[in-house]
């Protein structure tokens, strides 16, 4: 390998030397992607190239071969730099793998979409601020036309919320379902929690009900933003109540439960404080100017309403997302307008 | 931005620590730090927030974990000065319920 360096520093020096035109230089673009790939210090080719131009300059002054040491010691410094660089380089690469495959792992935490539920229409706009989401939202279908619905924000962003994350999924997974009770499950999910995350760190979240046969929306609260609930019949929307302590303080938390029921028309909206801490010119956006946004909206799909609200609140602010922004839109239709 | 504390022990047994400016995922591991140095003392701590206007999930996340600090070594956490938009959060979280406060903390403006 480094007689291939040695030949063809002498082919291109002579040749340069001869004739110091440009296209003489080519030559050097193509040894210099083989250095690169040699993974070759830079000392090493100074060293190379001193070592020619003594052999092709025989008579080279003293001065000049002695003033190459001092060009040599620079390059020494500059390649064990060069060396710790390519190690982070190689390390941070390895992180990135990672990190994919971690982001693959935990794409598949999340419900690829809503289930489908008789007269209601569900849809979701979900997006990380960062690779990966410290939001989480799942569907869990009890039969009879009863749904579970869950929307959570897990401190942070990241690794740590993502682990986080799937301890909150399996920890659902394990519940027995057979009775759906809001409270309960926030419960059993508070001490799961409370006994395995770090001292500063909670989760906030709705867990929800939804009933088709009477559409009734039963749901208990820890700690996380109130979500809104739009009245066809009045045009406007209502704050949804909430009344619980985040997940995560401490052990024994009674979680109260409260009850929507929702006419043709009717539109629930939950979401995370991603969404409401947005900031438009420095200032948050205010619950009021979310509902005047959201009920431009309000005729189209599920789906599209959360889409279209996350677009718009993402252009409000100037395209910064500061934090994951989950929307879940819980919209009754009649029986034949799926 | 950047945030601001300041310590005073002028009461005895009691640490006053003044906070400035918005405690986010950027300035929350500086009171972090600050806190868990007092949180060792078991000396109740007073919190002053009178001149922060804004706290994110992470700044929570340190309260939360002083509160459970000072919980289990017998020390208060005292929070006052909070402006509406802190109360609801503190409402909102249900840490209103919990933790102990200070009686100068506006109204919760409701939004």
């Amino acid at each position: 390998m480094r007689e291939k360096l040695q030949t063809d520093f002498e082919r291109l020096l002579a040749s340069y030397l001869h004739d110091p035109k440009e296209e003489n230089l080519y030559g050097v673009q193509q040894l210099n992607k083989w250095i690169m790939d040699q993974k070759i210090p830079p000392d090493e080719v100074l060293n190379h190239y001193i070592e020619t131009l003594k052999k092709l300059i025989p008579d080279l002054h003293s001065d000049v071969k002695t003033s190459f040491d001092l060009l040599l010691e620079v390059m020494v410094g500059y390649g064990v730099q060069y060396r710790v660089d390519k190690n982070i380089a190689t390390r941070h690469q390895e992180l990135e793998d990672e990190i994919e495959v971690a982001v693959h792992l935990q794409r598949t935490l999340l419900p690829e979409s809503p289930p489908p539920l008789e007269g209601v229409d569900l849809g979701v706009a979900s997006y990380a601020s960062k690779t990966m989401s410290g939001d989480y939202y799942n569907f869990v279908q009890y039969g009879d036309g009863i749904l579970g619905i869950a929307i959570a924000d897990i401190i942070g962003k990241g690794i740590p919320a993502a682990l986080c994350m799937s301890m909150i999924k399996y920890s659902m997974d394990d519940m027995d379902h057979h009775q759906p009770e809001p409270s309960e499950i926030l419960q059993e999910l508070n001490t799961v929690v409370e006994r395995n995350i770090l001292p500063n760190m909670f989760i906030t979240m709705v867990y929800g009900v939804y009933d088709s046969l009477n559409h009734s929306f039963r749901y208990a609260t820890a700690g996380h933003e109130p979500g809104f609930i739009y009245r066809a019949d009045t045009g406007q929307f209502e704050d949804m109540d909430t009344q619980g302590l985040v997940l995560g303080v401490t052990s024994h938390v009674e979680y109260p439960e409260f009850q929507l029921h929702l006419a043709e028309g009717d539109v629930i909206i939950l979401l995370t404080d991603g969404v409401t801490e947005t900031r438009f010119d420095g200032e948050f956006i205010e619950r009021a100017d979310f509902c005047e946004l959201a009920k431009k909206y309000l005729h189209l799909p599920a789906r599209e309403i959360a889409e279209k609200v996350y677009k718009r609140i993402y252009e409000l602010s100037g395209y910064q997302m500061l934090d994951d922004q989950t929307i879940i839109v819980i919209k009754r239709v009649g029986k034949n307008k799926l | 931005m950047n945030i601001t504390i300041r310590e005073h022990s002028e009461r005895e047994h009691t640490i006053d620590l003044t906070v400035f400016g918005e405690v986010d995922v950027y300035t929350a591991p500086q009171l972090r730090e600050k806190l868990l140095t007092l949180c060792q003392g078991g000396s109740n701590i007073h919190l002053d927030l009178a001149g922060v206007d804004y706290i994110d999930s992470t700044g929570l996340g340190v309260l939360i974990g002083a509160y459970k600090a000072q919980k289990s070594s017998g020390g208060k956490l005292i929070i006052s000065g909070m402006n509406s938009r802190l109360t609801r959060l503190f409402r909102i979280t249900g840490l209103q319920e919990i933790m102990e406060f200070g009686p100068d903390n506006q109204e919760d403006g409701k939004s």
